[in-house]
């Protein structure tokens, strides 16, 4: 039995601890928003949380993770309210397909943890692993920058209160 | 098209779960609908499985069927948007499903951009129809003419009290009415639509965001089992041995099975192999790495694509058969001062959806039902029907088709290979079977855009234009994988920007030279146009510096006249303007030299560059949409960088303008993919790219500022999906004649 932490809950899974996480949260958790895109850390389909990290999770074995804190898209959300990037992503009509994007706003989150206010080359560079077939890159960038804004701007209103 | 009907039988109702109180109109087989009528009590079936299109229920809620396939280009928005405005329906209340593959909507093959294209009157006039009949409805009601209300935003109005009654209430009194004549019920004037033309919220982009939408990966049944398949490295080739006794000993695997070999022609059918099958995807894969198998690698293991493509390049220097022509071309002696002749190459393409095939199958009770993310459900269900040995007459129910969102398609999933791969695997084992293309899978096994060669030769007239223009093309033909004989492109393929030309040429000959096919040969978006709109486009920019003029100039020079064209008039009789032979779509000159212009302003394309600067623009006629790009590049220490990019398209009335621009973003995006970085290459007949770090995509750091421009009109939508947006470069005094363009010293050294 793997343990695994995911999105605050804890689960208990009979499985190869060889198995890349990606298919233990897909095949086994059924947690299917996380993709597979290309199984060899190049697209960043799989991407999801390792203690705040992005990581790819169709090369990190359960193993390695057992015991800490996994996030995946179903988990951004807090309290039913979509994460500022979230709803930047549908106000930017940023998705084709669809396909990549969870990874995308993934690797945003962090990359907006790490770096509140991103500039264009901070954003393309941090962003450059999570491949877009579609093009919707320009669209992605558009919306980081836009959730970037909406997020400072709750910081200041919740402390005023 | 199927003719529109109104569905009220109220068993019938009950069996869509709506109750009687419930409008639907669809469009249906009459016939077929009184069978489901009939079907036994019991048989429930769900609400969108029996072709209706528009359901109106007592609490409002609109319930509208996208039949069209939705692979990123937004039609699942599109569609039920335009049935909603002639529906006055309010847009927050509509609900959309994707529809089953089911004959009565008509052709739901979506590929060749012709989903509004062909499909815009006919779901215009069933919103119509539901809306006329709310109406009549209401007049009911309040005892007045049908005159005296109007439909309007979920409500018909009594225009002289002012009263009104929501849609859900007069829902179930429609639903008794008798249904109008759709020819006769009046359509919305130009300037009464709400919703066409204007951006509304996309269908489905809130489960996007949130991993709630669903595609061809992730559907799970109960029992499941999960299938990889080692797949013969060459087509045509077989399983001569295999050895699976290790592979077994992986915990999870359940089951080695040997797929049927396959002949060619190839068609939409497997490739043969061996599955591993498992009760998870990580054991499978295990497995199949530790099986062993013995392949006989058949007549293809000859094919390379470095001899290959010159060989065709070779070819199209030689006179060939002519596809259409005017005047007199064979026997002009070329003056060589004038004169300017080049050969231009395309490697194989590769569709590389983020999305890897998957198909899910669970065969139960005599009964078969696919999951798939198919571009063609139809063909996929007469398909799977084949396969099982059914009478499609007879036996249609036994086979239902589930499309799922496409996680990208761009015409691969058009072939349904993977669906019938399922199929098999849940014969032989008695479960439900999903298949999984692993990246690799998807890179060696697929349909490609074929390589190809064109040449292009003309001379310079006294009045800077071109004359006594030839041209050739050869390349291995989409017909070949259906007929394993076919060794020209078919009219169709030769109508996509090569024999369609459309320029005020007085001596002319367009040519076809033949050329043989060993890989897979599919549809890739905007399909032939991609080599030839590349081909052509840097002809005429060879043309403009040899006549000295600008780009620019020579595109107009070389379109002349505002015109319409009509290639059938010079011999090409196959000519059917991508099934658009109306007056509505006229392929016109105006237009084309219009969005040349627009897009040459936008990028400011003759003001002066540096050395090492320069702007290559381009123009395709592609699925009857008119698009130009124009493309600013620098050339430094070997590298090529691109600067910028613009487009600029008219595709007639536009229904989601969003749509359009997102479509020509991509557009510009994969266009500079395939022009800089992405190749398939063929080595002893198997393919030698397998992922993304050897078929190589535009990351974003790549991304230069794109700009798209559209110029919509009033009348006749056209395609979005399919733009011909392809980046051009010229950087002088470097010329690329070969894709993916390289500025090595290798690569410049190319002449064929």
């Amino acid at each position: 039995m793997i343990q695994l932490k995911v999105n605050g809950q804890t689960l208990s899974l009979d499985i190869d601890p060889n198995m890349p996480l990606l298919y233990a949260l897909r095949d086994v958790a059924h947690l299917t928003g996380t993709k597979f895109g290309c199984g060899l850390g190049l697209c960043g389909a799989c991407t999801v949380h390792l203690n705040g990290v992005p990581v790819r999770s169709c090369i990190t074995p359960v193993s390695a993770v057992k015991d800490q804190q996994v996030t995946t898209i179903e988990g951004l959300a807090k309290d039913g309210e979509l994460h500022p990037l979230q709803k930047a992503w549908v106000q930017h009509n940023v998705a084709q397909c669809g396909y990549c994007q969870c990874g995308q706003i993934m690797s945003a989150a962090a990359l907006l943890q790490q770096t509140p206010k991103p500039t264009e080359t901070e954003i393309e560079n941090y962003m450059q692993g999570n491949i877009c077939r579609c093009g919707t890159y320009p669209r992605i960038k558009q919306a980081i920058q836009t959730a970037a804004v909406m997020i400072q701007e709750v910081k200041p209103a919740k402390g005023a209160v | 098209m199927e003719p529109i009907i109104q569905i009220n039988r109220r068993d019938f109702l009950a069996k869509l779960g709506l109750g009687a109180g419930a409008l639907v109109i669809g469009s249906g087989l009459p016939g077929v609908s009184l069978a489901a009528v009939n079907a036994p009590a019991g048989s429930a079936t769900p609400s969108n499985a029996l072709g209706y299109f528009i359901s109106i229920s007592p609490d409002g809620t609109v319930d509208i069927i996208c039949h069209r396939m939705e692979m990123g280009q937004g039609i699942n928005t599109s569609v039920p948007q335009i049935i909603a405005d002639e529906l006055e329906a309010d847009w927050s209340r509509v609900k959309v499903t994707l529809g089953k593959a089911d004959a009565r909507y008509g052709d739901q093959s979506t590929g060749g951009s012709a989903s509004i294209r062909k499909f815009f009157a006919h779901i215009r006039q069933m919103g119509a129809v539901a809306r006329d009949m709310l109406e009549q409805a209401a007049a009911n009601r309040w005892q007045v003419e049908k005159s005296a209300v109007k439909a309007q935003q979920h409500f018909v109005v009594n225009s002289k009290t002012g009263e009104k009654l929501a849609f859900g209430d007069l829902a179930a009194d429609a639903a008794k009415l008798s249904m109008p004549d759709p020819a006769k019920v009046r359509l919305k004037a130009q300037n009464e639509f709400r919703l066409i033309g204007k951006d509304v919220k996309l269908t489905g982009h809130d489960n996007i965001v949130q991993g709630k939408a669903i595609y061809a990966q992730d559907i799970q049944l109960p029992d499941m089992l999960i299938a990889t398949i080692e797949r013969p490295p060459v087509v045509g080739g077989k399983v001569k041995s295999f050895n699976d006794a290790e592979a077994k000993k992986i915990p999870g695997v359940v089951a080695v099975v040997r797929l049927k070999d396959r002949t060619i022609p190839v068609g939409m059918n497997p490739v043969s192999g061996v599955a591993v099958l498992a009760t998870n995807t990580w054991a499978a894969l295990e497995g199949r790495k530790k099986l062993k198998v013995e392949w006989d690698l058949g007549a293809n293991a000859t094919h390379n694509t470095e001899a290959y493509k010159k060989e065709l390049a070779a070819r199209v220097r030689e006179p060939g058969a002519v596809v259409r022509g005017k005047g007199k071309v064979a026997d002009h002696a070329f003056n060589p001062e004038r004169t300017v002749e080049a050969v231009y190459t395309m490697p194989y393409h590769h569709h590389m959806s983020m999305e890897t095939p998957a198909a899910t199958v669970q065969i139960k009770v005599g009964k078969c039902t696919v999951w798939a993310g198919t571009q063609t459900p139809q063909w996929c269900k007469s398909l799977v029907l084949a396969e099982l040995g059914f009478d499609p007459e007879k036996d249609g129910d036994k086979v239902e088709v589930n499309a799922t969102l496409m996680g990208g398609a761009f015409g691969r999933k058009g072939k349904n290979d993977f669906a019938l791969e399922a199929v098999e695997l849940a014969v032989a084992t008695g479960r439900p079977v999903k298949v999984i293309w692993s990246r690799e899978d998807d890179v060696k096994h697929g349909y490609y855009h074929s390589i190809a060669a064109n040449y292009c030769k003309a001379e310079i007239t006294d009045k800077k234009t071109a004359d006594f223009w030839v041209q050739r093309v050869a390349h291995p033909p989409i017909g070949w994988t259906f007929d394993g004989k076919s060794d020209v492109p078919a009219d169709g393929l030769l109508a996509q920007g090569f024999a369609d030309i459309p320029f005020a040429l007085n001596n002319f000959s367009c040519e076809t030279q033949k050329a043989s096919t060993r890989v897979r040969i599919g549809w890739f978006r905007a399909v032939q146009n991609l080599h030839n709109a590349f081909a052509i486009g840097s002809f005429v920019d060879e043309l403009a510096v040899k006549a000295g003029i600008s780009t620019r100039q020579m595109w107009l020079n070389l379109l002349g006249e505002d015109r319409i064209i009509d290639p059938r008039k010079d011999g090409f009789t196959g000519w059917k303007n991508y099934d658009q032979l109306t007056d509505d779509y006229a392929v016109d000159t105006r237009r084309m030299k219009n969005v040349i212009n627009v897009v040459a302003d936008k990028a400011g394309l003759e003001k002066k560059l540096p050395a090492n600067e320069a702007w290559g623009i381009a123009y395709a006629n592609s699925f009857n949409s008119y698009s130009a790009a124009a493309t600013k590049v620098r050339v430094k220490d070997n590298t090529v960088e691109v600067l910028e990019m613009h487009t600029a398209i008219d595709c007639g009335l536009v229904i989601t303008p969003d749509r359009v621009r997102s479509q020509m973003e991509g557009a510009m995006i994969m266009g500079l993919s395939m022009a800089l970085y992405s190749q398939i290459t063929v080595k002893d007949g198997a393919i030698e790219q397998g992922n993304f770090h050897d078929y190589r995509v535009a990351h974003m750091p790549e991304i230069p500022p794109c700009t798209c421009t559209s110029s919509p009109r009033i009348k006749h939508p056209a395609a979005w999906a399919n733009p011909d947006c392809r980046p051009l470069f010229r950087a002088s005094p470097t010329r690329f004649i070969t894709r993916p363009v390289c500025a090595c010293a290798t690569c410049l050294s190319i002449k064929f």
